[in-house]
């Protein structure tokens, strides 16, 4: 029983690093630009939900605001890639990384500015509920975010096959200059997979803030994020997931089982291990051109 | 003279166009005309300038001077996007497919800017019965595809636009004579069968002279000679260049393989 509550609780971190991780793939793969404000990202779209909800603030309906924060999340991305990433192309990788690091700062500082610094509770309807069926206690919240994030991994995936900005994206990531040809708007797709992520990380936000208290400073989360990315292999999207859920699942099992102090380092070992015998990730997605 | 001094139904029209990457000029003032239901070739070697020549018109390069009409409207300013929705489609050199699309996904994609789902499948259908082996495969990945079926499928691709011109680089690059046969035949009928008007960039002067109307050779980004294809192919120069026949041998019985003329 101990065990199986350990992996739920697990599976439910997972969960939030593996959207996380998400979204750096998702902008990873169409644009090539490795976002390391995703963690910072995914705080303020918890910090805007906490915003519209919490009854010091405006206290929206929970159902309201949760659509509202996503939306605004989106619409977030969206703006920083045209208002200001787009303005870079042609730059350096370095710059666009010092950008989006420095980009999470000013969300840091921003979030700490008009919230709060202290660690701050999303109020949901379903705080503090759980679901006892024999002996195991289930946090509704965990249950939730495991449900939540497989409707929202579903829903990807229809997105990604069937329709056609979906498959637009795809087109625009594995060849950009052929997208081009093809007249495929490619700068307003780059624009709108970094509102998607914008959004994946306010879901992630909402969900992580509905189990635990959030501050400023959660977002630096990203970095094990950034770690489920690239165990999963940079540039797939289930492996993303997936990289998300080993690291959730190994560090409650670590810090359980496992001596003092290895919970924290079990997550990069991983990451460690795949990069020395599987540099690709798990699912490495490289391809050669044919001539 | 020939027919393309004339105004007559000309569909893209270039005027002292000059394009550069970075501090190189890749293009020196070049014009040229493609009439309606043509099939124009430019000729020259590695590096003449001929993609770029392409490019600069799809509007993925922007020249710094000069003008791209196409019907008689200024396009050369124009986003990709916009001016495929002219009609202008580029199947680009080395057959830029989605490697990791399915083969039906890719021809989909080349639908991008049409939103009329139904005549949307009756090109689908057409594209399908140019190239049968397409239909065969449109379940697999593109990446999987063989060179030749991928050359096919690019210009599958590029025909779902519903193009007016087609800009199509070096269609024979990687393949075979008997597939570049193949293909060349194809490129032929679709131009008789669907009238699309072809602007064919190539370095295989013979199969382009063959399947062409009419001919512009560039070097070094400009246009040196030009003429109906049947006299370009005839002309002495276009033969020793170009087509590889040889000419007298000189005063010291030697072939004359290494002295290249240039017009400049």
């Amino acid at each position: 029983m101990d065990f199986l509550q350990l992996i739920i609780s697990g599976l439910a971190n997972g969960c939030v690093y593996g959207l996380i991780a998400l979204g750096f793939v998702l902008i990873y793969k169409a644009t090539e630009a490795v976002n390391f404000a995703q963690g910072d990202f995914m705080m303020l779209g918890a910090f805007v939900c906490i915003g519209f909800t919490n009854h010091e603030y405006m206290g929206l309906d929970f159902w309201v605001a949760v659509p509202l924060s996503i939306l605004v999340m989106g619409v977030f991305g969206y703006l920083f890639n045209w208002g200001i990433l787009r303005h870079m192309f042609g730059q350096s990788q370095t710059s666009i990384v010092i950008l989006t690091i420095a980009m999470g700062f000013i969300i840091r500082f921003f979030a700490g500015f008009f919230w709060s610094h202290e660690p701050t509770s999303l109020e949901t309807p379903f705080a503090g509920q759980d679901i006892r069926s024999g002996g195991l206690v289930l946090g509704i919240d965990e249950v939730m975010i495991v449900v939540v994030t497989a409707i929202l991994t579903l829903l990807f995936y229809l997105f990604f096959s069937r329709s056609r900005i979906g498959l637009a994206m795809q087109a625009a990531s594995q060849n950009q200059l052929a997208a081009y040809y093809m007249g495929i708007p490619v700068k307003r797709i780059h624009s709108l997979v970094w509102g998607l992520s914008g959004m994946v990380a306010a879901v992630a936000g909402i969900l992580f803030a509905s189990k635990g208290a959030i501050d400023p400073s959660t977002g630096l989360l990203g970095i094990k994020a950034f770690a489920a990315a690239a165990i999963g292999g940079f540039g797939s999207l289930p492996g993303a997931l997936l990289g998300g859920l080993i690291i959730g699942l190994v560090e409650p099992l670590a810090s359980r089982y496992g001596p003092p102090g290895v919970s924290q380092i079990a997550p990069y070992a991983i990451l460690l291990l795949i990069l020395i015998f599987r540099p690709g990730g798990i699912f490495s997605q490289t391809q050669r051109k044919k001539v | 003279m020939s027919t393309q001094n004339t105004n007559a139904d000309v569909l893209l029209q270039i005027d002292n166009l000059e394009s550069y990457y970075g501090p190189i000029m890749a293009i020196r003032g070049v014009s040229l005309k493609v009439h309606e239901g043509q099939i124009v070739t430019v000729l020259g070697a590695n590096g003449a300038g001929k993609t770029t020549l392409l490019k600069t018109i799809s509007g993925v390069m922007d020249p710094e001077k000069g003008t791209v009409k196409m019907q008689g409207e200024e396009i050369q300013s124009l986003e990709p996007d916009a001016i495929v929705r002219r009609g202008i489609v580029h199947v680009p050199e080395g057959r830029e497919i989605f490697p990791l699309m399915t083969v039906a996904e890719n021809i989909a994609m080349g639908a991008y800017t049409r939103k009329d789902r139904s005549t949307i499948s009756v090109d689908e259908d057409m594209v399908y019965s140019y190239f049968p082996i397409l239909k065969d495969r449109r379940t697999q990945r593109a990446g999987t595809l063989s060179g030749g079926q991928q050359q096919m499928l690019a210009i599958g691709r590029g025909l779902m636009s519903n193009p007016k011109l087609m800009l199509l680089d070096e269609p024979s690059l990687g393949l075979s004579p008997l597939l570049t046969q193949e293909i060349f035949e194809i490129i032929v009928r679709l131009n008789k069968e669907q009238k699309v008007t072809m602007m064919l960039v190539e370095q295989n002067a013979k199969v382009a002279l063959d399947a062409a109307d009419y001919g512009y050779v560039m070097e070094l980004g400009r246009i040196v000679m030009n003429d109906q294809a049947d006299v370009l192919a005839a002309s002495k120069d276009i033969q020793e260049f170009y087509l590889g026949v040889s000419q007298d041998e000189n005063q010291r019985g030697q072939r004359r393989w290494k002295q290249r003329k240039t017009w400049r």
